[in-house]
């Protein structure tokens, strides 16, 4: 203990003789953590931010009932031919409805499932909207509003009006922004809706929504379950689509298998849907850490070429420690004390100017069309992220300072001491 | 009276650039309280030998034994702790770290050893300072003193631990006459009350002659 408060001060000594190169070194280590810092918080920020637009708001289980062709041929169910091999030409679907069957029992089924969190209904129509002598094309989804924005941040997309608007209003329609563009239609307008069958149904517009994805805010637009019956003149059963959400998304993949193979329906997975999703988080992550490495490295090799200089320049000390007592153990501890010194100095540096370049980013105004509710540039604070900085400088400048440090170890005093 | 230091047919080579036998069957010893000098020619192997007696240099056959203790084949650590508590050791040229004062170089030793608190050793270090008359110039930066003077705080420095030998390559080769004459003056005070034993080279034939015994060599050889 007694000899570890020699070293440091006499480590701290050759620290403060030699400023500028010290400064020098540590501002190295400063550079690359404070860009950790930012780095990372900055992705992260981009990350939840994604997050947030699409696993907050997609489904982690999208249930309906897909027209495909029978997986099993009628030949398939004959006996005799089951050995051998049979083709079967022009293969078409047979014409079943988009309807789940039977809907209603199996959204209560599915709430009263313990990892269930919410199963909700939806009806999607196709149509047109006639407003004075124009026609667009329109996909037009019955929902549930309040479920809707409950469960899958619904409200996040709206830009004028609100959920509960259209839930009180059983003729109301929000419409996608680029249909209202398109249409000049403003809130309390009327809009008609042309089903597939050519009949008008008039409705009333109480908001707008923005998805962010142009192809869908020129045709989506969102109505009440019961109008979107009313749109296709189908009864109160007739639901396409139920989505559903889990308390653990980790579940998605088991319980879609599940409802796909139980019910007979097609069950898509947030995880099977959004793939690439997670990729892009990973290879954010890896750019991150890449960059963040690189510095360090380059801070490492200054503070290594530093301490080198350093050594060569205190050839002298080194004799005189080693003459008057101090081991080479000893004088290897001075080397390795001023490069973690200087880790420490530079690393809480970095943290420092990290965190307040961060504040800085979080408060620059970043407003885009694609995410209506974000108003600056996203920002994560997260402890861990520091610690991990503050281990990356602790190492690197350790190693760094360690082969220096081993050459001044074994630094033979005679040869210094007859070279004068 | 007890041997201080043993040395044991001591031979040394150097091989580069060619085999050069530089000491050859050094064998000597000296006992407590005596002041021995070593004279000889230049290049006849003075420092070489000191720096094997101080344990610095670990590369020479035979043994050599320090108070009693035999020091050939220890670790590096273990000869660090020796040369630190036994051995004051004064350079030919001055030596001293110049970033520190004149006090902390002085002091540095001792901390090292670690049996007295900093305030003992800061008073220790100033009565060293005052025997070798610089104690005024304690608290300046050692890279701001003459060489004269640099050479009397390195051999402030040698006493700091109260060693049981004081080694000297020429420590008074850079001093006025005075000031030399004081340093021998030291030497002998504290060979004669604390019983101190010096070893010491010098090619000042009048300051050899004042010693208990000159130990005289010749291209490697004691004569
Ligand atoms: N590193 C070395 N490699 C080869 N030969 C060396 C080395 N160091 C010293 N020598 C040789 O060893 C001999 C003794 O050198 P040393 O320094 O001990 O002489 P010295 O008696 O101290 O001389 P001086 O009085 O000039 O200081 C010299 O001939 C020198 O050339
Ligand atoms: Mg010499």
């Amino acid at each position: 203990m007694n000899s570890f408060r020699i070293i440091l001060g006499i480590s701290k000594i050759h620290l403060i003789s030699r400023i500028k190169q010290t400064s020098i070194a540590a501002l190295g280590v400063t550079f690359g953590i404070s860009a950790f810092i930012i780095l990372m918080g900055f992705m992260n920020g981009l990350n939840g931010l994604l997050d947030g637009l699409i696993l907050n708001r997609t489904p982690h289980i999208h249930v309906y009932n897909d027209i495909k062709p029978s997986e099993n041929q009628p030949i398939a169910y004959f006996k005799d031919v089951s050995e051998t091999f049979n083709v079967v030409h022009s293969v078409k679907p047979k014409q079943t409805q988009k309807k789940i069957h039977n809907a209603q029992p199996l959204i209560n089924y599915l709430n009263q499932t313990p990892k269930v969190k919410g199963a909700i209904p939806q009806v999607s129509a196709q149509g047109f909207y006639i407003s004075g002598n124009q026609q667009l094309n329109g996909m037009i989804t019955g929902i549930n509003a309040l479920a809707e924005a409950n469960l899958f941040n619904f409200d996040n997309y709206i830009t004028e009006g609100s959920v509960i608007d259209l839930n009180n209003n059983i003729n109301g329609i929000l419409l996608g922004i680029g249909v209202a563009k398109k249409m000049s239609l403003r809130i309390g307008d009327r809009v008609q809706i042309a089903n597939i069958k050519g009949e008008i149904i008039p409705l009333k517009i109480v908001g707008f929504f923005q998805s962010g994805l142009a192809e869908i805010d020129n045709t989506q637009s969102y109505v009440n379950v019961k109008t979107a019956q009313r749109i296709l003149a189908e009864s109160e059963s007739y639901i396409t689509d139920i989505n559903v959400k889990l308390h653990n998304i980790e579940d998605a993949v088991a319980m879609s298998k599940f409802i796909a193979n139980e019910f007979g329906l097609t069950a898509i997975d947030i995880k099977t849907a959004n793939a690439q999703f997670e990729t892009g988080t990973s290879v954010r992550n890896l750019i991150s850490y890449a960059v963040s490495i690189t510095l360090l490295l380059v801070a490492g090799f200054g503070i290594y070429n530093i301490l080198n200089m350093m050594i060569y320049e205190k050839m002298n000390d080194i004799a005189i420690l080693k003459a008057t007592g101090f081991s080479g153990n000893d004088v290897k501890r001075i080397f390795i004390s001023q490069a973690v010194i200087i880790g420490i100095v530079g690393g809480v540096l970095g943290l420092i100017i990290g965190y307040l370049v961060s504040r800085l980013i979080d408060n620059i105004p970043f407003e885009t069309e694609a995410i209506p509710n974000i108003t600056t540039y996203p920002v994560v604070y997260n402890y861990i992220h520091y610690i991990i900085a503050m281990l990356f400088a602790m190492i690197s400048t350790f190693i760094a300072g360690y082969l220096p440090a081993q050459k001044a170890k074994n630094i033979d005093p005679v040869e210094i001491i007859r070279g004068q | 009276m007890s041997t201080i230091l043993e040395a044991k047919n001591i031979n040394k080579y150097f091989r580069d650039p060619v085999l050069f036998h530089a000491l050859k069957n050094i064998s000597f010893d000296i006992t407590k309280g005596e002041f021995v000098s070593i004279m000889g020619k230049s290049g006849c192997g003075k420092s070489t030998l000191l720096y094997i007696l101080s344990t610095m240099d670990t590369d020479y056959d035979g043994e050599l034994y320090i108070d009693g203790e035999l020091t050939s084949g220890k670790t590096n650590d273990e000869l660090a702790f020796i040369r630190n508590k036994h051995i004051g050791f004064v350079f030919q040229f001055h030596y001293l770290l110049p970033e520190f004062t004149v006090l902390e170089n002085v002091m540095l030793p001792a901390k090292k050893l670690g049996e007295k608190s900093i305030e003992e050793i800061e008073y220790d270090a100033i009565e060293k300072l005052k025997l070798l008359h610089i104690d005024d110039q304690a608290l300046k930066l050692a890279s701001r003193i003459s060489g004269g003077q640099k050479q009397r705080v390195s051999i402030a420095r040698a006493l700091i631990n109260s060693p049981s030998i004081i080694m000297g390559d020429e420590p008074t080769g850079n001093l006025d006459s005075k000031n030399a004459e004081n340093v021998f003056n030291i030497f002998q005070e504290l060979s004669h009350q604390q019983n101190l034993s010096l070893l010491i080279v010098t090619h000042d034939e009048e300051f050899a002659n004042k010693t208990d015994r000159i130990i005289t060599m010749e291209d490697g050889h004691i004569i």
